[in-house]
């Protein structure tokens, strides 16, 4: 029942994302989803990840999203009606085929092994997660970092230079 | 009967908190008064009663609530009215995971003073703390007033500056407690104030503080509301009982910002020099829980105290200022501070 309620309150807003004209309104309403997966996650006895996903994806992130529309100051009035071509025609089909292929695999899940299999106990709490992070997942984990690392120092040196251009 | 017990909690403790708005507010009237050698306020009064100006307190609320309440034309409505609840919401809904006492045993049953016992603990706080900038930059947009806008913009970048060095300030101290529970924390801190965090991890107890002014966006850091350059900022366009929740809100953060800093540095309900076990043995229960909510209460008010002692004696921040602080100064520190503890720690 609790799963059917919070599922609610994921699928509408990220519906009303979709439709909203003004971009502002469409931001609060992906941050009500973000907040809902999060109690999606504690229901799965999640907990870190739950936290983590409000204090990163909905604190954070979405602010950050908000504040470049506010800054940009985009209105429904920038929004316009766009023709039908030929990249836009590939766009879609591509969207089909990613539609196609998750619904597949959806069925496929809800009809193999998997369905009927009894649901493991998850631990997620700190201890549990981080122990799994610094000896199973070690090699990801850190590969991952080196990766923001790297996006980091990018968005640096991207700054950098346009600093260089205005003076 | 467990609900219920949860129901008295949640009750109890958010009318506690909300009730000690009007004194903070009183406090700072008064206080900001003897600091600048003034009198402050001393002329409202009930048939001559006048309480060192707390009467002040009921005459705001009525003018509060009986004002014309604006609501501008081309304000966006349900997100005007909706900001200044969530800024509300969020600031008191931080308090759920604070213990006010030690936990006592009751036959089988241990009635925990604490609302919600998560086992993420100081995470949660931070989670929801990271909600209540949208309260600030929504009123800052939906205002539909430049001045209003510029607030908010300046609220959510400096509330995510600092929140990175607040962040970075509490691993030091997760990694030398090794819990992120608060109740664990308080207890392990013990009763001799030497053992206490401020005393065991003191730049990140400078680190952290700092980063809570930021983050109420009291005055050596109120630039979303700075006066002088954008009239009030985001709040510039409300009135009547909306502008008071902003209001409260800002004492709510306050109140919700010391308990948090108590509990992690300050020994929390712990009484100096009289462990709890002692306390539950040697004096009814009743009577421990209450000196121990009570040595809480004390020291959150203090932290109070020194919150708006600090608004009275410090000028603001320029806007560059506040972003070298946070970025060059806090972040670096932080980071220096956990690579001692985890040396410390090791060891």
């Amino acid at each position: 029942m609790a799963f059917y309620i919070i599922a609610f309150f994921i699928v509408v807003p990220a519906i009303l994302v979709i439709v909203s004209r003004n971009p502002v309104i469409s931001a609060i309403w992906l941050v009500v989803t973000l907040f809902a997966q999060a109690a999606l996650f504690v229901l799965l006895n999640a907990e870190l990840v739950a936290v983590l996903q409000v204090l990163l994806y909905a604190g954070a992130i979405m602010v950050l999203i908000l504040f470049v529309i506010m800054m940009l100051n985009l209105n429904k009035t920038s929004l316009k009606w766009r023709a039908v071509t030929g990249e836009r025609l590939i766009l879609g089909l591509g969207a089909f085929y990613l539609l196609a292929v998750l619904s597949f695999v959806l069925w496929m899940i809800s009809t193999g092994p998997a369905a009927n299999a009894p649901a493991k106990e998850i631990a997620g709490t700190i201890e549990a997660t981080g122990k799994l992070l610094l000896t199973k997942y070690v090699v990801p984990f850190e590969l991952l970092s080196v990766l923001l690392l790297a996006a980091i120092v990018g968005s640096v040196v991207l700054s950098k230079k346009q600093k260089v251009k205005e003076t | 009967m467990e609900l219920l017990i949860d129901i008295a909690k949640v009750i109890i403790i958010a009318v506690a908190v909300l009730n000690l708005i009007p004194v903070l507010i009183w406090m700072e009237r008064k206080g900001s008064a003897y600091i600048q050698d003034r009198r402050g306020p001393n002329r409202a009064s009930i048939l001559g009663i006048k309480l060192g100006g707390f009467i002040h307190n009921i005459a705001d609320v009525f003018k509060l609530l009986f004002k014309e309440d604006i609501i501008p034309n081309k304000a966006h409505k349900i997100i005007y009215i909706l900001a200044p609840m969530i800024v509300l919401g969020v600031a008191i809904s931080i308090i759920a995971v604070i213990p006010f006492a030690a936990p006592v045993k009751i036959g089988e049953y241990v009635l925990k003073f604490q609302i919600a016992d998560l086992n993420v603990g100081i995470l949660y706080i931070l989670a929801i703390s990271s909600l209540s900038v949208y309260g600030i930059l929504l009123a800052g947009w939906s205002s539909n007033n430049t001045y209003s806008l510029y607030g908010g913009v300046r609220a959510s970048a400096q509330m995510i500056s600092y929140e990175v060095a607040m962040g970075l300030a509490l691993i030091s101290v997760i990694i030398y407690m090794g819990s992120v529970r608060l109740d664990e924390m308080v207890t392990m801190q013990g009763a001799n104030f030497w053992d206490w965090n401020f005393f065991r991890q003191p730049l990140a107890c400078i680190i952290f503080l700092i980063c809570l002014f930021a983050e109420t966006n009291r005055n050596p850091f109120d630039i979303p509301e700075g006066e002088s350059e954008i009239v009030a900022g985001y709040h510039l366009e409300y009135s009547s009982m909306k502008f008071a929740m902003f209001f409260m809100a800002e004492y709510a953060h306050i109140v919700a910002g010391s308990m948090i800093f108590v509990s992690l540095f300050l020994g929390g309900w712990q009484v100096p020099f009289l462990p709890a076990s002692v306390l539950q043995g040697h004096l009814p229960l009743l009577l421990a829980v209450l000196m121990q909510a009570t040595i809480f209460l004390v020291k959150v008010i203090f932290c109070c105290w020194l919150f708006i002692w600090v608004r009275w004696t410090l000028p603001r921040f320029r806007y560059d200022q506040l972003m070298y602080l946070g970025w060059a100064v806090m972040v670096p520190l932080a980071l220096i501070n956990i690579v001692i503890t985890s040396i410390l720690v090791s060891r």
